[in-house]
């Protein structure tokens, strides 16, 4: 029956459920606060969750538990911790966003997600992989349209939630063929399949994630949620709920299609698709003067960026793309903890309303210094040897086109992340008064942000420790 | 446990950045006074490198080696040969006589001198750097401050254009060296991004031949190799002018030195493949850049253009493949590095007072600021190779190495003699001796003492080296001779 | 004592720079200070190189003496190697007397003086290198160090046209030394040495087969005339010559007497010590080039010189002139290698040189004399002048003299050696140059007349323009000199002997 293997697997989420739970009755009992102290009260069990399952949940080998719903193995582990982590800044964001950190139930949404996030890295088959999915969705579908009386989050949540729906439709209906014709929804069991239903499960299945981590074509989504959503949860969707999306992909095409021809064809296909995102997301992201619609491009190409690695379809492909996505956590989270720094000030996102930012808060313009030169490639910023790792797999692949597409959208990101960086730093206010008009940083987003710019220097010079850890992860898809 | 003077050389600027940045903004005297003494401390550093490295033993001293990520074979593996040890010097002191030139600075000092110390670190590391993966990394570390020192503290009518200009062109070279040295990693089949190990590791002549030029052209870029030289110019007059003084002074020699390090020493075999083309290319340096310089009015840009022809000395140097060439070249750097850094020390401080880089608008300069006229001048006549200078200590057998492969190349060449000679001494003549414009009387005050030791210090290296050539060429040789075994043997 | 016997010629070379670091520390304002400093300074290597031709042993033959040889430039293999031999010794003595006499002269000189004196001691340094390298690369280096100070001498303290004059300067010479500079790194890149000696043997080794890629005879003709380019320009030989008259004009007074007495001659030093030695085919088949050049500068100098209005331009015409007999002499030797013929010419060539530095010296000093007082040099303004300044007007006569050749002072021996020598081999070059010396004459004497003869010019005789005779200090300059022209003009065989001692092993 049960045992402590199992229950080990599932501690985080224990952990996150009883989090929940507990945030839930604090809310009816603090009825009268503000929400910070729930939002402490979450960061703070987000904390616990993080440290208690480091030292205990890790998994000593790989192993399928409650009947093979449940794959217990580094990769899962890893990202869960990612998962936790990101969660655990974002609820520090989200406290003293308005209407969103006073309200207990969108800590409550977070963590559900998370739990989600948390099964979807370690679903062990399609069905538990379905719910984890829609577990992950739903509440995020809520967060992104939380502020129902501004028109751009309303509008966000509903886009968020149709694009959504669809895809996991077709997605649905991709697991459905499989189950069809091979009789098994266990991941680890599929192995033999037919061309056309490879043919078909590859495309359906690529739509679905495509959508999750913001793909090209499926990613016609991002730039209106990510701008309407509050920023915190935008932060959150492009970070967590995209890792959560990689680790399917790499669980789904890895798991059942190792090798072979369609092999080939899913990498084919999704570099393609990768190439395009580069480019797209690249490309367009050089017109926004709104700096959450740029991000948001910026993180379409950051999806095709780190799905050069998974393409690679090898240990070292693996390993870069985990490692890639630790970096680009922290470096897209504290990228849009400070835009929602900024607009709780001034209440703008655009990018011009940034001008002498670096004199109302120099603090503040050094972490976006740190983040967004991480998020161009610069070292020694965790995005440079990200970036390195994951061209490096794509050229041990034989895949040389590949990095050469990645290398000339790199310079092209190089652009506009500068452009920002020069708002920030040269151009100044109306009237040249920036002492009159500081930008404060509350406590909570002070901390974020600092943790985020160590861990992201970290990440980047001592790559050691991270990287092993990533690579361990990939020896678990081989 | 010896002292590992080479990691602290390279993270006391990242150090003294970091310090710098917790100061407070207000405090501006005591930044100032935290910038200055890091310098002279990585300075005194640099020094007693380049004293105590031993030339009778030669090879790689000071090695540091600290395993940073086993399995890709990326380890911190740190070291000076011949080649690099003067040019560590050459940071050290540009790095002293920057902050000197910048204490003029009032607009956000702090995060100006984090920025360019942050420039420091990069640029020692990939002197120093003897993994391939960490030359990059410090590579790439020298590149993005340069954009925010040029386009915020920059010439205001273009600074916003020539650093993003300079980034992108400087990021597209290394981007493109980076894959080449990714395909070096992998075809090597050895698993370790140590370039010393990667020396041996005989990659195919046709491998060779496809790589080298994206690897040598990749890192010329920042050595400012024709046709890709565009961004020096203008990132040479938008910069301030301690960052011109580091982008003139050492950063392009960092294009030049690693195009010798991962290029020529570890594809030599391309090297030689591609030589008469590296050859052709750093020709149209040398004379294209000598005659534009000739047109230009302003100073400053007089000066970037003159620094696009003397770099093209240098990678004509390295082109030849031949000692005397390649121990020009590397001389010429360190030369180079000295003069220019010096000039753009005298033209700021005459900017800084006259408002004007146009020299049809200066004049008579030399009765205000004698100083700066003499100094100014000794760089002039090192930069016509005139004897007596370090200049002509390393010109002379760069064109040696030349006549050994093409001569006519060396005739074509020594044309841009004659025409540095001459915009060099009508711009001397124009900027400091003649009358004074009368908008000038009385505006221009005296330089500091710290300006002064800036100037003396770089123009007696390069009078002492131009007059005992022993201080430094046998030293370099010694690197030369190793990169000559790795040339005849393959 | 013993380090000063054993080094004399290191010491004679680089004292002027110790001298000019004595001079940078003194405070600029002490103007009389700082010109005795330098002028008792400069005494120092004067002095010295008296003791070193006492010390020289005249019957040496073509050995070098004194020579010192120290590691320079180890990675091309070039030494700091410095000696002398008959010839160079006399154009050593040439420049350690004339700079002290050229600094006695710039006491007139009021605006930046310690600069002023500093470049001279530089310049006297170049020169003195020049004259003393016995590796090849020394020479070049010394060659071009030379240029610099002249450059700001003329520029900074020089008349109206300073600017273009000195650039002018500047950029002919530079550009004539490139192709000396080419050829060099040439032979450095052949011999894998600098040292002069042996550069000479082994390119007279090589007579056929191929060099570069290309055949042999073409490379030494191309290298040949780039050498003779280089020195051409400095001599100058027409029709390099345009540089000269600007430059000479516009320079200070002491810098045009350097500029003629020894500049000059370090071109006509490099035929003599490279050219020839190097290439003594090449030579004998151009030497009817060289002569006619030679010649063209002896008429062409004459002719312009009496052509001209300003007196001081007249001077550097006749120096165009006078050197014109150095390369024809030269020329002659070349031609006739070996020969005693080849050897008087040489002789007289040598002999010419320092007669003329000599002459011009202090011609152009005569020039500053008068132009101190007048602030003019416009030979139509002067006129009468002898009975105002009577002692000016002997000594002026007197050099005038020496420069046209009158038997009895020094011109005359050096011309008559000349022509003696080239008359076989050059006849009808020689016969044509005798022309020209008759034209010599004319502007010399058109040049005494102008200024001292004719009817008296009322302009300088009266009110605040009368004219002040020479004074104490310019005789003091003079007087060496117009001693020197006296008694190699009656009893040459002081200097002749060793000269030619020299010459006899050399040519």
């Amino acid at each position: 029956m049960f045992d402590s293997s199992m229950i080990m697997a599932i501690l985080p989420e224990l952990m996150l459920l009883i989090l929940a739970l507990l945030v839930l009755v604090m809310e009816l009992v603090w009825k009268n606060e503000n929400g910070r102290k729930l939002g402490w009260l979450t960061a703070g069990g987000l904390l616990l969750v993080l440290v208690v399952s480091a030292f205990l949940g890790k998994p000593a080998e790989a192993s399928d538990v409650f009947g093979g719903m449940i794959r217990y193995d580094s990769l899962g582990f890893i990202f869960k911790m990612l998962f936790v982590f990101g969660a655990m800044l974002t609820s520090l964001f989200m406290m003293d966003s308005e209407k969103l950190g006073q309200r207990g139930e969108s800590y409550i949404l977070l963590l559900v997600a998370t739990i989600g996030m948390s099964f979807m890295a370690t679903a062990g088959d399609l069905i538990m992989l379905y719910l984890a999915i829609e577990t992950t969705s739903i509440p995020m579908y809520i967060l992104a349209g939380f502020m129902r009386d501004d028109k751009k989050s309303t509008e966000a949540g509903l886009k968020y939630l149709l694009f959504g729906a669809m895809t996991s439709a077709i997605m649905l209906y991709g697991f459905s063929l499989i189950f069809g014709f091979t009789g098994s929804t266990s991941l680890t069991a599929i192995t033999s399949f037919s061309l056309p239903l490879a043919v078909g499960v590859i495309l359906l299945i690529a739509v679905g994630v495509g959508f999750k981590i913001s793909l090209a074509p499926f990613h016609f989504w991002a730039p209106d949620v990510y701008e309407g959503a509050p920023t915190p949860i935008s932060g959150f969707l492009s970070t967590a709920s995209k890792a959560a999306g990689f680790a399917v992909i790499m669980r789904l095409f890895i798991g059942l299609f190792p090798s072979g021809e369609y092999a080939q064809m899913w990498t084919l296909t999704l570099a393609i698709l990768a190439s395009l995102s580069m480019t797209i997301g690249n490309v367009v992201a050089l017109r926004q003067s709104n700096i959450k619609r740029m991000l948001a491009y910026s993180s379409i190409a950051h999806a095709g960026y780190a799905l050069v690695g998974a393409v690679s379809l090898s240990e070292l492909g693996v390993g870069s793309v985990t490692f890639y996505l630790i970096a680009y956590v922290m470096t897209n989270l504290a990228a849009f903890g400070i835009v929602a720094a900024f607009s709780r000030v001034t209440g703008s996102d655009e990018i011009s309303d940034y001008a002498g930012m670096s004199r109302r808060n120099p603090g503040l313009a050094l972490a976006m210094l740190v983040a967004f030169l991480s998020l161009t490639g610069m070292p020694p910023f965790g995005g440079f040897v990200a970036k390195v790792f994951v061209f490096a797999a794509a050229v041990e692949a034989g895949m040389i086109w590949l990095a050469i597409v990645g290398v000339l959208n790199s310079i092209v990101g190089v652009y506009y992340y500068l452009t920002v960086l020069k708002v920030v730093y040269l151009h100044r206010m109306e009237g040249e008064n920036e002492a009159e008009h500081p930008i404060p940083l509350t406590r909570p987003y002070a901390i974020a942000l600092t943790v985020l710019s160590v861990a992201i220097l970290l990440v980047g010079v001592i790559f050691g420790p991270w990287f092993n850890a990533a690579s361990s992860a990939a020896l678990n898809l081989f | 446990m010896t002292f590992p003077i080479l990691s602290v050389i390279i993270f006391t600027p990242l150090v003294a950045a970091l310090i710098i940045l917790m100061m407070p903004a207000e405090r501006k005297t005591e930044i100032r006074m935290a910038a200055l003494l890091s310098a002279i401390f990585a300075l005194a550093l640099s020094f007693w490198v380049y004293l105590s490295y031993d030339q009778a033993a030669a090879g790689y001293q000071f090695v540091e080696k600290y395993n940073w990520l086993p399995q890709f074979g990326i380890s911190l593996h740190l070291g000076v040969d011949g080649i690099s040890t003067p040019l560590v010097l050459l940071t050290g002191v540009v790095m002293f006589t920057g902050v000197i030139i910048s204490w003029g600075i009032d607009d956000r000092p702090r995060e100006f001198f984090a920025f360019l110390f942050i420039l420091a670190s990069g640029v020692f590391g990939v002197f120093v750097a003897l993994d391939l993966f960490m030359l990059f990394f410090f590579y790439e570390i020298a590149v993005f401050p340069m954009y925010l020192l040029i386009a915020i503290w920059g010439w205001v009518k273009t600074r916003e254009y020539a650093a993003m200009k300079l980034t992108l062109y400087l990021f597209i070279g290394s981007v493109i060296a980076l894959i080449g040295a990714l395909a070096m990693y992998f075809n090597s089949g050895m698993g370790t991004f140590d370039m010393l190990m990667l020396e041996t590791a005989n990659f195919s002549a046709r491998f060779q031949q496809i790589w080298f030029l994206p690897v040598f052209m990749g890192f010329a870029v920042l050595g400012g190799i024709f046709p890709f030289h565009n961004w020096s110019p203008d990132g040479h007059v938008a910069a301030p002018t301690a960052v011109s003084m580091f982008h003139a002074g050492v950063l392009m020699k960092l294009g030049a030195f690693a195009a010798l390090r991962v290029g020529i020493m570890l594809l030599p075999l391309g090297a030689k493949f591609w030589s008469p083309l590296i050859l052709a290319l750093a020709t149209v340096n040398v004379v294209y850049g000598a005659f534009i310089a000739m047109t230009q009015t302003d100073l400053k840009y007089m000066i970037g253009f003159s620094s696009v022809s003397h770099m093209g000395l240098v990678m004509l140097g390295f082109a030849t493949l031949t000692r005397d060439g390649m121990t020009g070249a590397s001389v010429q750097m360190f030369s180079h590095g000295a003069m220019t850094a010096l000039f753009f020390a005298a033209t700021g401080m005459v900017y800084d007072r006259a408002h004007t880089r146009q020299i049809p608008e200066l004049g008579g300069m030399a009765k205000a600021l004698p100083y700066v006229a003499v100094t100014f001048i000794i760089g002039g006549l090192v930069s016509m190779g005139m004897p007596g200078f370090s200049g002509f200590v390393a010109e002379f057998p760069i064109f040696m190495g030349v006549w050994q492969v093409k001569p006519w190349i060396a005739i074509l060449s020594a044309l841009s003699i004659v025409i540095t000679a001459a915009y060099i001494m009508l711009a001397i003549r124009r900027t400091f001796f003649g009358e004074m414009p009368a908008e000038f009387e009385g505006h221009i005050g005296p330089i500091s003492v710290m300006d002064k030791v800036a100037l003396t210090l770089l123009s007696a290296m390069m009078i002492t080296l131009g007059v005992f050539p022993g201080v430094m060429v046998p030293m370099v040789q010694t690197g030369i001779d190793n990169v000559l075994r790795i040339l005849g043997g393959a | 004592m013993d380090f000063i016997y054993s080094h004399l010629l290191s010491v004679i070379l680089f004292f002027p720079v110790l001298a000019a670091m004595i001079l940078l520390f003194l405070p600029k304002d002490e103007v009389k200070l700082i010109r005795w400093t330098a002028l008792i300074t400069s005494l120092v290597p004067f002095v010295l190189t008296l003791v070193l031709w006492s010390r020289f042993d005249a019957n040496g033959g073509a050995a070098f003496q004194f020579e010192e040889n120290y590691v320079w430039y180890a990675a091309i293999n070039s030494n700091f190697h410095i000696g002398v031999d008959g010839i160079s010794l006399s154009m050593v003595l040439l420049t350690t007397l004339l700079t002290p006499l050229a600094i006695l002269a710039s006491f007139g000189i009021t605006d930046k003086v310690k600069a002023y004196m500093m470049l001279f001691l530089f310049l006297e340094m170049g020169m003195l290198g020049v004259f003393m390298a016995m590796d090849l690369l020394i020479f070049f280096v010394f060659w071009e160090i030379g240029l610099v100070p002249m450059y700001f001498l003329i520029n900074q303290w020089g008349s109206k046209n300073r600017d273009y004059a000195s650039l002018k300067f500047m950029i002919y010479t530079m550009g004539g030394s490139l192709g000396l500079l080419l050829a060099i790194q040439l032979l450095g890149v052949l011999f894998g040495t600098y040292e002069i000696s042996t550069i000479v043997a082994g390119w007279n080794d090589i007579t056929g087969g191929t060099l570069m890629g290309m055949e042999a005879a073409t490379v030494k003709t191309v290298a040949f005339w780039a050498f003779v380019v280089a020195f051409a320009i400095k001599v100058p030989v027409w029709p390099f010559h345009t540089w000269l008259p600007d430059a000479h004009t516009e320079a200070p007074t002491a810098g045009s007497m350097i500029l003629a007495g020894v500049l000059l001659k370090l071109g006509a030093y490099g035929f003599i010590r490279l050219v020839l030695p190097l290439y003594p085919a090449e030579s004998a088949h151009f030497a009817g080039w060289l002569a006619f050049l030679a010649v063209m500068a002896i008429v062409f100098g004459a002719f312009g010189a009496y052509g001209q209005d300003d007196f001081k331009r007249l001077v550097a015409y006749s120096s165009v002139n006078h050197m014109g007999f150095v390369l024809l002499g030269i020329a002659a030797a070349a031609k006739a290698y070996g020969t005693t013929n080849a050897h008087i010419a040489m002789n007289g060539a040598i002999l010419q040189m320092f007669n003329h530095g000599l002459s011009a010296a202090g011609m152009f000093f005569l020039v500053g004399v008068i132009y101190e007082r007048t602030h003019t040099r416009d030979l139509r303004r002067f006129g009468g002048l002898f009975p105002l300044i009577p002692v000016y007007g002997g000594i002026m006569i007197f050099t005038s003299m020496a420069s046209l050749g009158l038997p009895g002072l020094n011109g005359f021996v050096s011309e008559f050696l000349v022509v003696r020598g080239a008359w076989s081999q050059l006849s009808g070059f020689t016969a044509a140059g005798m022309i020209g010396l008759l034209f010599t004459g004319a502007y010399i004497l058109k040049g005494i007349k102008n200024v001292l003869h004719g009817p008296l010019n009322e302009e300088w005789a009266h009110g605040e323009h009368k004219l002040t005779d020479i004074n104490t200090r310019e005789i003091v300059v003079m007087v060496p000199l117009m001693a020197l022209m006296l008694s190699l003009g009656i009893a040459p065989a002081w200097l002749l002997g060793v000269i030619n001692n020299a010459v006899t092993a050399l040519f």
